[in-house]
């Protein structure tokens, strides 16, 4: 088994659109979003629940002497209120995910213990009969501090972190080809220095964590979870020293996740142990200003990268140095961004030769990690300002540099000698120039330059440029779904996935659907809870269509089976000469003739039905879908823009999204994956920056601040979802469709602002702001 | 004294709520909390997002920036008052239709945004929808379905209308 060829005898989803597979039906999510009857996290409501408030550093750094709640306990409504000697015994948050040997120093603890190393840092937690009297008695709460010199600049020299340890954990390095010689022999040399700010995915629903402890059982519960419910589950267990099947987490409706929702929180930790401790349930939800301090944040990277290139611009090596801003303390992820950003920054040319080091450094912001094409939204931004560049050196077309270097469709599957995530970067499947061409001709490409010379000739400040990405999707190593049919005919399935809103229960009720010959609407997709199924891998990194959606075809298809035997033995009819229809089991010749409901085949095979002694009852089966490799998506972004010379303001016209995911389950939804994920890629190019005050204070910390696009800031989006590359890594030929509206956006639009100012190169920074462009326009002058 | 209870009723989608509040509570968490109407979302509780908007005697407000006792006497509809009969009403089958919606979070809010647009202004500019839609936000979207939604809508009950 090398992991790209199919295993024989797998059965794989024939191409076309099927009965529901690869149609844009509606979903089965809708009606109760729709009617007011969600139940996300701040919906969920236990009695006699407490309420918990978060004492918060407002130094960014700082010595912590002494904390002061004796007011705060004092007060009317106040049960509790902890600081970090009252858990002293939880130990610090662990990670999950690209462990790399020497990060656990750099782990953040429950509350804060002798140093605040961000503002939002939590140092004390408040527990109330109601939210407003927590809130009220958080404000008592006195914290004594004496201010340190605060570390704001990832690419400054390293500080003591602590004693014997500084701010660099670890330096991501990969290599392969002889990077020195292919320098020697280089054409030319393109160096650039290049920085994306830091973003956050934001989604509308701010976190939220409610624990119950139900002591008659001995079970701990933690409601409002999203992504990761069964490590989360295994980790809490363990961190709080019980048996994990004492735990479970629970999923209702999640208001986005886009990467930072479902990360195991201090907050978790600080409910479970509260409800354990207090026994009474405990509630907490996250206000907006405490989401934009206390989650998660991303993206900010700077770059200093050199290429080397032949006289025709083909790439010869790449060298790049970067400094990851990793903000406070390590989470979840280890340093899952960076090696992201080390193993993907390639993309889809190919390149002989490559090193790169990636400083992990820690500065007095808000800890940081994934968000939505983590590391490719930077490294794209990086690669393709990198091919801009060559392209103008060697006065060649943006368009012609790439088609030079971009890996040929006979080349595939492409082994680079890299990996990322643990896993060997195989590009699986792929026609990257056949993309780029379909793409050109949908946005007009070539009439469009005439176009906007003919505007730039009337004054106009106008432009386009493009960039092409690779995602990465469908993150292994496993993951189960169990269908069953009741006797009543009802479908259930269930997933060790999550849903974070994008979708999943319609995408797998279709899967399940189309192989078992039922109503996709009628089927009840359970995720998100350990009580229902023993492992999960979650919904993270566009892996659930790849992952859940395998295993879901596989075990309708072993349902589907075993209904086709039991019912050819009522009918007196081999299996073959079967289908199922409708919920029906008949003839797969025509509709005349005997037929069998799937409801009555099984009630006989129910555990009290004859034919079943010494057998397992039950018309059901779960199938695991292991996967060694990812898939890769990819696609072309094609952006034309104008700025306004009087504001500096940049307004993106027209944008076409062209992304080949293998194949589309739902095009409807993945259209709007991609739609909305381009927004939030506007959003990082043009908007979206959390910035700090020299002494680490955070200036965006509201809607006000750190600009999220409205629908005024969006252009017309063409999307184009191409299906010429189906992966051969799973039965549904399917990748990922959830980070490629997102991935190079900003490398998309940077490139068409250098082209609206005509200079080659002006923008190296993300986002692009009003004030710079003014600069880039002076300069221009 | 700050913690002074006030009784008074609370008018929603036309059922009247004996509610017991103190003055500084929102009108969303009295619509949350105390009436129990959990369709009005928070996401931003400083008026930005959106989230939060009913209707208050017909016009659209932020539900986080007023106080409950505010409301006192006045018509609020909230999300829930949308369906008729359990059955969705033209907008929100557009919504479902356009795939107007992910996560769903920030929808409550828009559905009565583009309840109050079309009770206003069914025939709005697609500039003017623009720009009354640019009040809400929405991160899982891009947007462009949520205005073709209202648009359907509109067109939907212009037919109804005519008929």
């Amino acid at each position: 088994m090398d992991g790209i060829t199919p295993a024989a005898g797998r059965r794989i989803l024939p191409a076309g659109p099927g009965k529901v597979v690869g149609r844009g039906v509606a979903r089965i999510e809708d009606g109760p979003l729709l009617r007011g009857e969600g139940r996300f996290a701040a919906d969920v409501n236990f009695s006699r629940q407490l309420h918990m408030r978060v004492v918060r550093a407002e130094l960014a750094h700082a010595r912590l002497l002494r904390v002061d709640a004796s007011a705060a306990r004092a007060m009317p409504g106040v049960v509790a209120v902890w600081t970090a000697e009252d858990v002293a015994e939880i130990p610090p948050i662990p990670f999950r995910a690209t462990k790399v040997r020497g990060l656990e120093p750099y782990c953040q603890p429950v509350l804060a213990r002798d140093r605040l190393r961000y503002v939002g840092e939590p140092v004390a937690v408040v527990f109330a009969e109601d939210a407003y009297r927590a809130e009220d008695a958080a404000e008592m709460v006195v914290v004594e501090a004496e201010e340190l010199p605060v570390l704001l600049d990832a690419t400054a020299p390293p500080a003591e972190f602590a004693s014997g340890l500084d701010t660099e954990p670890t330096v991501v390095r990969k290599e392969y080809g002889e990077v020195g010689a292919a320098f020697r022999a280089a054409h030319a040399v393109i160096e650039l220095e290049l920085s994306v700010g830091r973003h956050s995915g934001v989604p509308l629903e701010t976190r939220g964590a409610i624990a119950r402890y139900d002591a008659s059982s001995d079970v701990l519960e933690l409601h409002g979870t999203a992504k990761k419910q069964h490590w989360n589950r295994d980790e809490i267990a363990r961190l709080l020293g019980r048996p994990p099947n004492g735990v479970h987490l629970f999923e209702g409706h999640v208001g986005g996740g886009f990467g930072v929702r479902g990360e195991l929180y201090p907050e978790d930790l600080l409910v479970c142990a509260a409800a354990l401790r207090l026994r009474r349930s405990i509630k907490w939800i996250e206000d907006r200003r405490e989401h934009f301090v206390a989650t998660n944040h991303s993206r900010e990277q700077h770059h200093r990268i050199r290429a080397a290139v032949d006289a025709e611009g083909r790439l010869l090596a790449i060298d790049d140095v970067f400094f990851h801003d990793q903000g406070a303390y390590v989470r979840t992820h280890g340093a899952r961004v960076a090696d992201l950003a080390a193993g993907m920054l390639p993309g889809p040319y190919r390149l002989p030769a490559y090193r790169v080091a990636g400083h992990f450094r820690l500065t007095n912001k808000t800890p940081a990690a994934t968000y939505r094409a983590p590391g490719r939204f930077e490294t794209t931004f990086v690669r393709e300002r990198l091919m801009d560049a060559v392209a103008n050196r060697l006065g060649l077309d943006p368009v012609e540099v790439r088609r030079r270097n971009l890996v040929a469709a006979a080349e595939m599957p492409f082994a680079r000698p890299l990996d990322t995530l643990g896993t060997d970067i195989i590009l699986d499947s792929g026609d990257y120039e056949g993309l780029l061409d379909k793409a050109l001709a949908r946005f007009g490409w070539d009439a469009m330059q005439e176009e906007l010379a003919a505007r730039r000739a009337t004054g106009e400040c106008v432009g386009a440029g493009l960039a092409f990405f690779v995602e990465k999707s469908g993150l292994g190593p496993s993951d189960g779904v169990r269908v069953s049919i009741d006797a009543t005919g009802a479908v259930e399935l269930v997933s060790g996935a999550a849903s974070v809103g994008q979708g999943v229960e319609t995408v797998l009720a279709q899967i399940c659907a189309e192989a078992l010959g039922v109503d996709y609407a009628r089927i009840r997709v359970v995720r998100g809870r350990t009580d229902r199924i023993e492992f999960g891998n979650g919904a993270h990194a566009s892996r659930v269509t790849v992952m859940s959606g395998s295993a879901t075809w596989e075990a309708a298809l072993a349902v589907r089976e075993m209904a086709l035997e039991t019912a050819g033995t009522l009918l007196q009819l081999s299996p073959s000469e079967l289908t199922i229809a409708e919920g029906v089991v008949c003839r797969a010749d025509g509709p005349a003739g005997p037929s069998v409901t799937l409801a009555e085949v099984a009630r006989r095979m129910g555990p009290n039905a004859p034919e079943m002694r010494g057998r397992t009852p039950g018309l059901t089966a779960e199938r695991w879908f292991w996967s060694d490799h990812m898939v890769y998506p990819y696609g072309v972004h094609l952006a034309q823009l104008r700025i306004d010379r009087g504001t500096g303001a940049v307004t993106v016209e027209r944008y076409l999204v062209a992304n080949d995911i293998g194949r589309a389950i739902n095009p409807v939804l993945v259209e709007g994956q991609i739609r909305g994920g381009f927004a939030q890629g506007l959003g990082g190019a043009l908007f979206e920056e959390f910035r700090y005050d020299p002494q680490g204070q955070p200036l965006s910390t509201t809607f006000a601040d750190y600009l999220i696009p409205t629908i005024a800031e969006m252009p017309v989006v063409d999307v184009l979802i191409a299906e010429d590359a189906p992966s051969p890594l799973n039965p549904l030929g399917v990748k990922g469709a959830g980070e490629g509206g997102t991935n190079a956006v900003g490398a998309a639009v940077a490139a068409a602002v250098d082209d609206a100012l005509r200079r080659p190169g002006a923008v190296t920074s993300l986002p692009i702001l009003p004030a710079q462009v003014r600069r880039m326009l002076d300069g221009a002058a | 004294m700050s913690d002074a209870m006030h009784d008074f009723t609370l008018t929603v989608n036309g059922q009247a709520y004996a509610i017991r509040v103190e003055a500084r509570r929102t009108l969303a968490d009295a619509l949350r909390e105390d009436c129990g109407l959990t369709g009005t979302h928070l996401g931003c509780e400083h008026g930005v997002c959106g989230a939060c908007t009913v209707l208050m005697d017909g016009q659209p407000v932020r539900a986080c920036l007023l106080f409950a006792v505010q409301a006192e006497g006045r018509a609020i509809r909230t999300v829930e008052g949308l369906a008729e009969g359990g059955a969705l009403n033209p907008l929100q089958r557009a919504f479902a239709e356009n795939h107007a919606l992910q996560c769903g979070y920030c929808t409550p809010g828009f559905l009565m945004l583009g309840t109050a647009i079309l009770e206003t202004d069914p025939s709005i500019s697609d500039e003017a929808l623009v720009e009354a839609l640019s009040s809400n936000l929405c991160r899982c979207t891009g947007y462009a379905n949520i205005a073709r939604a209202i648009r359907a809508a509109a067109d939907a009950m212009s037919t109804e209308g005519a008929t």
